[in-house]
């Protein structure tokens, strides 16, 4: 890529990292979804805190995700709120529920047969910008 | 306390695009049109509660208000909550007139988006911008796409709400959009963020509104006209963001809902005209199946047929809501609620005795509700 280009290109709204998340973007870094699961009551969930939403314990530890999902809902994005995305106008964001629990935005790729509520659905992992994502795409 | 408590007054300013206009300014010229409204002069005030503009929260936004009038207010601030914050700092001072923390309460809010900055509404919601997931209509977008889903809720549906509202807009020489939409038009409406059209997204708007509350023996002392007793409301949390709630189609506007019909000892049946949040098509949908005017699941059919506009049987948003009056978030719904209980509105629903006003927050984060009733 030029300078030229660099300089025109809408640049990618990455995650930024805090104490609580960095673990989670590390792991899918080097290709694992990962969720926290409290050793106090057994509660697992995302996205990333410092302290068990169920029971408030401090104690909790990082598991990773098996992969396997369902299709909670979507939407299909028609408008562009950021510049990043206008070329890639319609795109779909979701929310995916684990096997294990948690739930998470995600998009849904390789979807040509159409999306359905509760259909299968399996984690790949993709770069965008060089940040690894948890993307899902049908069973 | 049933009834103890009365909105005295009701002020707005111009909705629409309103440039040149800081909030401060917006907020005292609602104030003055309440208190005008209200017979009261200013320094009987001891109460100040603000809504802060969603647009540009400030920081002690309360205190530079009531500095900016003159005020020294017993009891005064701002809280944050969206949407849902107007009616929550009325039952707030409801209750703190009861109490005799102060005697007559000042509620109001004011934003200008329109001619402002819009950021709030289009912002990214942290780390899942790296999905595209951006702007508080995606949040709606995805209730409504799983209500649809789970429960057969059709676009037309949807649709049926817009034409009601629109229509009642149209008829309010007030309203920042008066064009009515038939359901062919709204079937042609682009998409938004599907299943979003455009036509089931609020206006953005520059506007400010402001209520003036005091017991009901107070109203009498001063010989306020046509006073309004607040009957009921309540408040329900949701909180948790769209993705980490275990059902997407419920929020704690059931609670709410509930506690103010139980506080007035009303049930959804002895309601006869209603004001329902609609930054969304798909909120008020929702809301109605929460307060029990459906079932869950039956919003749809429920809002077909004609029955939320005037002259069927629970004519809602009468005059425009947020679709077509002005997308000014919340506090127009009560105004529009006082004046249908005065008997004052511009499409006044023949002998209504109720009305339930809804407002809510965020992506269905927060709720509130106020029931209103006639002055006996």
């Amino acid at each position: 890529m030029t300078t030229t280009e660099d300089e025109i290109a809408p640049a990618f709204p990455a995650p930024q990292p805090n104490e609580a998340s960095t673990p989670y973007w590390r792991a899918l870094d080097e290709g694992r979804l990962t969720f926290q699961r409290c050793t106090s009551c057994g509660n697992a969930w995302l996205p990333p805190r410092t302290e068990c939403p169920k029971c408030l314990a401090t104690r909790w530890q990082w598991e990773t995700a098996l992969g396997r999902a369902k299709l909670v809902s979507w939407v299909v994005y028609h408008h562009g709120y950021h510049p990043y995305f206008e070329s890639r106008l319609p795109y779909n964001v979701a929310v995916v529920e684990l096997d294990e629990g948690p739930r998470l935005m995600s998009n849904v790729v390789e979807a040509d047969g159409g999306l359905r509520l509760e259909m299968p659905l399996e984690l790949i992992i993709q770069r965008e910008s060089g940040v690894a994502l948890p993307r899902f795409k049908p069973v | 306390m049933r009834g103890n408590v009365v909105i005295a007054g009701i002020g707005h300013t111009a909705f629409g695009k309103l440039p040149g206009r800081g909030t401060i300014s917006l907020n005292i010229e609602a104030c003055r049109n309440a208190l005008a409204d209200a017979g009261i002069e200013k320094d009987a005030v001891d109460a100040l509660l603000v809504k802060p503009p969603t647009s540009n929260p400030q920081f002690m936004y309360g205190q530079t208000l009531a500095e900016a009038m003159g005020l020294q207010p017993r009891v005064g601030g701002a809280w944050d909550q969206g949407g849902a914050a107007n009616i929550s700092l009325i039952s707030f001072a409801a209750m703190a007139i009861e109490h005799g923390q102060c005697d007559i309460a000042l509620v109001c809010y004011a934003d200008n988006p329109r001619t402002g900055s819009r950021h709030a509404y289009e912002k990214a919601w942290g780390d899942d911008a790296a999905f595209g997931w951006f702007g508080v209509p995606a949040g709606y977008a995805m209730l409504a796409r799983r209500h649809m889903e789970q429960f057969g809720t059709a676009s037309d549906q949807l649709g049926a709400i817009a034409v009601a509202v629109r229509k009642h807009g149209a008829a309010n020489p007030k309203a920042q959009l008066r064009k009515p939409i038939t359901l062919g038009q709204y079937r042609e409406s682009p998409w938004v963020i599907d299943p979003l059209r455009r036509d089931d997204c609020c206006l953005v708007s520059d506007g400010a509104a402001a209520v003036v509350l005091m017991s009901r023996e107070r109203a009498k002392q001063l010989g306020v006209r046509k006073a309004v007793p607040i009957l009921g409301f309540g408040q329900g949390q949701t909180s948790w963001e769209v993705a980490q709630r275990h059902d997407l189609t419920s929020t704690a506007a059931e609670v709410s809902g509930a506690t103010a019909l139980k506080m007035a000892g009303l049930a959804p049946k002895d309601i006869d005209v209603a004001q329902i949040y609609d930054c969304f098509t798909i909120t008020v949908l929702m809301t109605l199946e929460a307060y029990g005017f459906a079932r869950k699941g039956e919003g749809g059919p429920f809002c077909e047929g004609g029955r939320l506009e005037i002259g069927g049987a629970l004519p809602v948003n009468t005059s425009g809501g947020l679709l077509s009056e002005t997308g000014m978030p919340g506090l127009q719904l009560v105004i529009e609620g006082v004046r249908q209980m005065r008997g004052e509105a511009e499409l006044q629903v023949p002998n209504a005795q109720t009305c339930v006003v809804s407002n809510q927050g965020g992506i269905m984060h927060t709720h509130s509700t106020l029931i209103l009733g006639q002055w006996q």
